[in-house]
């Protein structure tokens, strides 16, 4: 599903050179449940913005459902974006002035075809993360919680092969943030495939295949109860053994 | 295959909910949107006001032009500004009455021409007497020339025109001054010394704006034989003339000049010693004037509509770097650069659409308060004069909103293509 070979990204601040990612291979498959983890400055988010075909690497080969991305124009990476991929973001990025319903219907806009029924499927959306009776509702009438999920609802809406969740939890309290990894979970037991960047033990452990990097590069890439930090932590509560 | 045939669908849709975006961000922004709208506001309402007002004014005084008759021709004696007659005295220069016995022959183009002359007087019938009157003495045609229609008895006859014998034609308001009967026909009336029979009784003149010079002020005009007030004052003081038709004009205007060169035996290189001016040809020139006026004063008020415009390019400016974090987010969950673009532009056209739009209403109120001002000094305060009747030409309406709608597509591309090529990650984290 996802091939990267020999991925670099380089910035240039000035006349510094910054290799945000340096040669990173990496696969993933369907229904896999991935945590990204690193400190900051790691290269994660560069990793994850390539990914989410938000950015495109300097140099090596990124192939999204066996199309290569590296030479597509920013229309075709848009169209990648709606087609294929779910952003879920740390701050949520609803629209204010939109009600639930609009919010999670944007992505629709800009997809072919989008016109017919897409309230209906707007409507789905909200009902699966659980907002069915907060449809009319606008993002400061709701909790942060509720927020996130419409986040999740708009990120599922065009049913993407990947969902990518850029720390979701990040400005969450404890049990929101539990509640939107119980989704999650759920999700993937749906056979959703999903890549999340986290700094937290507590979120990584949800997923199945830890990630860790440092100064751009791949540290481990391990199942989770292979993973040193995660398995001394023991299993979370609530998911699989 | 399906893309082919949804992709106008899409794009309509796409712009539909472009414009449902603009007015909401519209009424979410309302001061800051009716602010920045001032601009155009003001030069949509200028440039339809100034032209309606201009064509207005232009087709009233078209109309005017039309109602003394489009088809007459002016003539009068002029001593000549060159030539070895302009020091000639007076009565070298005047029209004698036996000119123009042959115009008609030599001019086959004209229909009717009237001699004028003219004298003030005193009329009385009875106690009652009017000062100042007007004594007009004219051809028998020269109702024909006027345009004037007879109530009651009958123009003047051959016999009449010939002997100069003591008859005239009067109107109803003079009628009236005079407390004549109803049946005024046939009874006299005093003209300075001497006994006129009234054999006619004119309809009043169609009052305009422009013309009734003679009638406004409240003077009173009779009308007698030429013949008869000519043996009174010996002077000549004009000549109108009809040409068949309005198209013949010119023609009968050149005919008659050509005619009374060799009348009055004027060498090729000798400058005219008259005058001549066609209605056709005033109102041809006025035409022509009152175009390029119109556009000069078009051209002019169109400048505010692109000042309007710097003012939607400044908001639309501020409102991308507003709204970069929710650019941004479109752009992630799928919008492509053309979609942004779209939507930009769209707002800044509605913008400026909207204030075309009220500039259109404000225009239009201009144009009446204009057109009453108008109205009111033109006529110098005469009562019941109608006033001016000016709409804001469908063609101005088109212009109008044609090029707000530029202004906005001109003024929003620049700040519509910013928030095209804003980067999303980088929008995302804009703060």
């Amino acid at each position: 599903m996802i091939r990267l070979e020999n991925v670099r990204k380089l910035f240039k601040i000035g006349r510094e050179r910054i290799h945000a990612l340096d040669g990173v291979d990496l696969r993933v498959e369907a229904n896999e449940y991935v945590a990204v983890m690193g400190a900051s400055g790691s290269g994660k988010s560069t990793l994850m913005n390539i990914l989410g075909c938000l950015d495109r690497p300097t140099s090596g080969v990124y192939e999204l459902n066996g199309k290569p991305t590296m030479q597509m124009s920013q229309g075709d990476l848009a169209r990648t974006r709606n087609r294929q991929i779910g952003f879920v973001f740390q701050s949520f990025e609803l629209l204010p002035r939109l009600n639930a319903l609009k919010n999670v219907c944007l992505p629709m806009i800009y997809a072919p075809g989008g016109w017919w029924g897409s309230q209906k499927r707007a409507r789905a959306a909200l009902e699966r993360v659980g907002l069915g009776d907060r449809v009319r509702h606008r993002p400061n009438q709701l909790s942060g919680g509720e927020r996130q999920r419409i986040a999740v609802a708009r990120a599922l809406v065009n049913h993407p092969s990947i969902l990518l969740a850029d720390e979701p939890t990040g400005n969450l309290d404890s049990r929101n943030s539990e509640e939107i990894l119980s989704l999650f979970d759920d999700l993937h037991r749906e056979g959703q495939t999903i890549i999340l960047v986290t700094h937290e033990v507590d979120v990584a452990r949800h997923a199945l295949r830890i990630i860790r990097m440092r100064d751009g590069r791949i540290l481990s890439d391990l199942p989770r109860e292979s993973d040193p930090v995660i398995a001394r932590a023991g299993n979370p509560a609530g998911s699989a053994p | 295959m399906t893309r082919l045939i949804t992709w106008p669908l899409d794009l309509l849709r796409l712009l539909l909910q472009s414009m449902g975006l603009a007015f909401g961000q519209i009424w979410a922004n309302k001061v800051r949107s009716a602010l920045t709208m001032i601009g155009i506001v003001i030069g949509v309402a200028s440039v339809t006001s100034v032209i309606a007002s201009l064509t207005g004014l232009k087709m009233n005084v078209l109309k005017e032009f039309e109602s003394i008759g489009a088809n007459r021709i002016f003539l009068w004696a002029d001593r000549p500004e060159t030539g070895p007659q302009k020091n000639a005295s007076w009565q070298t220069i005047q029209f004698t009455p036996e000119l123009f016995d042959h115009a008609l022959e030599y001019c086959p183009s004209l229909q009717y021409i009237t001699r004028y002359a003219h004298m003030e007087q005193t009329v009385k019938h009875d106690d009652v007497s009017v000062e100042n009157v007007s004594v007009i003495g004219a051809d028998s045609c020269w109702y024909q020339v006027e345009n004037r229609r007879v109530q009651q008895g009958r123009p003047f006859s051959l016999i009449d025109a010939t002997q100069g014998t003591n008859v005239c034609l009067i109107d109803v308001d003079l009628q009236a001054k005079l407390r004549l009967d109803k049946e005024c026909v046939g009874q006299t009336i005093q003209v300075g010394s001497r006994t006129f029979v009234i054999i006619c009784l004119l309809e009043p003149r169609v009052e305009g704006m422009f013309s009734g010079g003679g009638n406004s002020g409240h003077t009173f005009n009779i009308y007698a034989p030429f013949n008869t007030i000519y043996r009174i004052t010996q002077y000549m003081t004009n000549v109108e003339a009809a040409a068949r038709s309005p198209a013949q004009s010119e023609e009968a205007r050149a005919e008659l000049r050509f005619f009374l060169r060799r009348e009055r035996r004027l060498t090729f290189d000798e400058p005219d010693n008259f005058r001549l001016q066609a209605v056709a040809e005033i109102m041809r020139s006025f035409d022509q004037v009152a175009i390029v006026i119109t556009m000069v004063a078009g051209g002019v008020v169109a400048i505010s509509l692109l000042v309007g415009g710097v003012g939607i390019m400044n908001i639309m400016l501020v409102s991308v770097s507003e709204r970069t974090r929710e650019i941004g987010l479109r752009k992630a969950v799928g919008a492509p650069p053309s979609a942004i673009l779209l939507q930009f532009l769209v707002e800044a056209v509605t913008l400026c659409l909207v204030g075309g739009l009220i500039g259109l209403l404000f225009g239009q109120l201009f144009t009446v308060a204009v057109m009453a001002a108008v109205t009111a000094a033109i006529s110098g305060g005469k009562s019941g004069v109608a006033p001016m009747q000016a709409t804001v030409p469908l063609w101005a309406v088109g212009l109008a909103f044609g090029f707000s709608a530029l202004v906005g597509i001109v003024f929003g591309m620049f700040p519509a293509i910013k928030a095209a090529r804003l980067d999303p990650m980088e929008a995302l984290r804009h703060e």
